[in-house]
């Protein structure tokens, strides 16, 4: 009987969880798709003028990277996407990325999110989901 | 030449610009505490004290005044953070007794090093260890009340960790430090006692809420001993901290620092103003 009441609580507490990740989503917060690809476009055109960052991006297909970031932004922020890119390691391979650069990106990021009018405390989650992927890039 | 010598100029400024500590996010790299190190106002944090990666060096400097009811702490100081990794830091203090009349100062040469992790990034807390070695200018005090020496060193182990959004969306941090230490208040009056001459394991906290890129407050609590007898109490402050470019930081808190070598209640506030020069 116990058991089961705990059971219970756990299907709650899941569910609770669950439900309130899908119907109040970050993604629909900040705007949805409109303000993913806003950002993104912010994003682009802060690295263009940047050009320790811009070295980086030598050579690679922008409206390839511009559609799969707005794709793996709109899935780390709980929106209806999957992000069907390489993974950060094949993407960053080679690229020995430092951990200063990473961090002006970051920067970049935050300019990006900045211009287009993000709030602080929706940044403050947004880069909350992308941390955890620095350790796939620094340095590979 | 005068070309060769202008390209040379500007190949030194931009290396000099990429080797200089930028590499982090603003208010990531906290401030300097009174004693030189990279922390908040009263408590080492386990950030080295400047925004450099771990391909840059910085330095930055600080002064720092307590005004309380009966004493006025002036701390000055400044520190070079190499690569993320090792912290050197000095300060020197300047402890007014304003009501007895007369000053003590002490000197505090410091060294932390990072052994682990990020304090934004990582999955566990950034973790550091570092000692802080003093040497009192002014012993007749000290000796007067009773300490057993003029020198001591500190040990600390201290851990600090970001938390990104995790306050309503604010950037949370919080720091603990354990800290070995045989100093009366500081060191500014001595170290040990005759009675009591043994380390004593202090904790350190402080927990602080970046309320944007520019602005976080907080608070913060040291543990004391009384080697002395004299009632010695635990620190605390309340601070809010502006910091408008990464050169640049100021801080106001108000600060509560119990009985003082006898006169009780020792409350007032502290402004500190620093910045990292590069």
């Amino acid at each position: 009987m116990v058991i089961r009441r705990i059971l219970l609580l756990c299907v709650f507490c899941v569910g609770a969880v669950s439900c309130a990740s899908t119907s109040d989503s970050l993604y629909n917060d900040i705007g949805g798709e409109a303000k993913v690809a806003e950002i993104v476009d912010n994003f682009i055109y802060e690295i263009e003028y940047d050009p320790t960052i811009l070295a980086y991006f030598e050579g690679s297909d922008i409206d390839r990277f511009r559609a799969k970031l707005i794709e793996q932004l709109c899935m780390v922020t709980g929106g209806p996407c999957s992000y069907s890119g390489d993974t950060m390691e094949q993407v960053h391979g080679g690229m020995n990325i430092t951990e200063t650069d990473f961090n002006r990106t970051v920067d970049l990021l935050i300019n990006a999110m900045n211009k287009a009018g993000v709030s602080h405390r929706h940044q403050n989650q947004i880069l909350a989901q992308l941390a955890p992927m620095r350790s796939q890039m620094l340095y590979k | 030449m005068r070309r060769v010598a202008a390209t040379l100029a500007a190949g030194l400024l931009c290396s000099s610009a990429s080797f200089a500590g930028d590499g982090k996010l603003i208010g990531t790299a906290g401030l300097n505490q009174v004693e030189g190190a990279g922390g908040g106002g009263i408590v080492p944090w386990a950030t080295l004290s400047g925004y450099d990666s771990q391909d840059q060096t910085s330095a930055s400097a600080f002064v720092t005044r307590v005004n309380l009811d009966d004493y006025r702490l002036t701390a000055l100081g400044a520190n070079l953070s190499l690569y993320d990794r090792v912290e050197l830091s000095v300060a020197r203090h300047t402890f007014d007794l304003t009501t007895l009349g007369g000053e003590i100062q002490q000197n505090v040469y410091g060294m932390k090093v990072r052994l682990y992790g990020d304090v934004v990034y990582s999955d566990f807390p950034q973790l550091s260890a570092g000692v802080q070695h003093k040497r009192l200018q002014d012993s007749a005090i000290a000796y007067a009340l009773g300490s057993a020496d003029e020198n001591g060193t500190d040990y600390y182990l201290v851990a600090t960790k970001v938390h990104l959004g995790a306050a309503a969306g604010f950037n949370l941090v919080w720091n603990v430090t354990a800290r070995a230490t045989k100093a009366n208040q500081l060191g500014l009056l001595g170290f040990g006692s005759q009675n009591d001459d043994d380390y004593d394991v202090m904790f350190e906290g402080s927990v602080g809420v970046l309320f944007n890129r520019h602005l976080a407050a907080g608070v913060e609590y040291r543990q004391k001993p009384d080697n002395l007898g004299l009632g010695e109490e635990d620190w605390w402050d309340a601070f809010i901290t502006y910091i408008p470019s990464k050169s640049f930081n100021v801080t106001l808190a108000w600060a509560e620092l119990g009985s003082i070598a006898g006169a009780p209640d020792q409350n007032g506030l502290y402004l500190s103003v620093g910045g990292q020069l590069w």
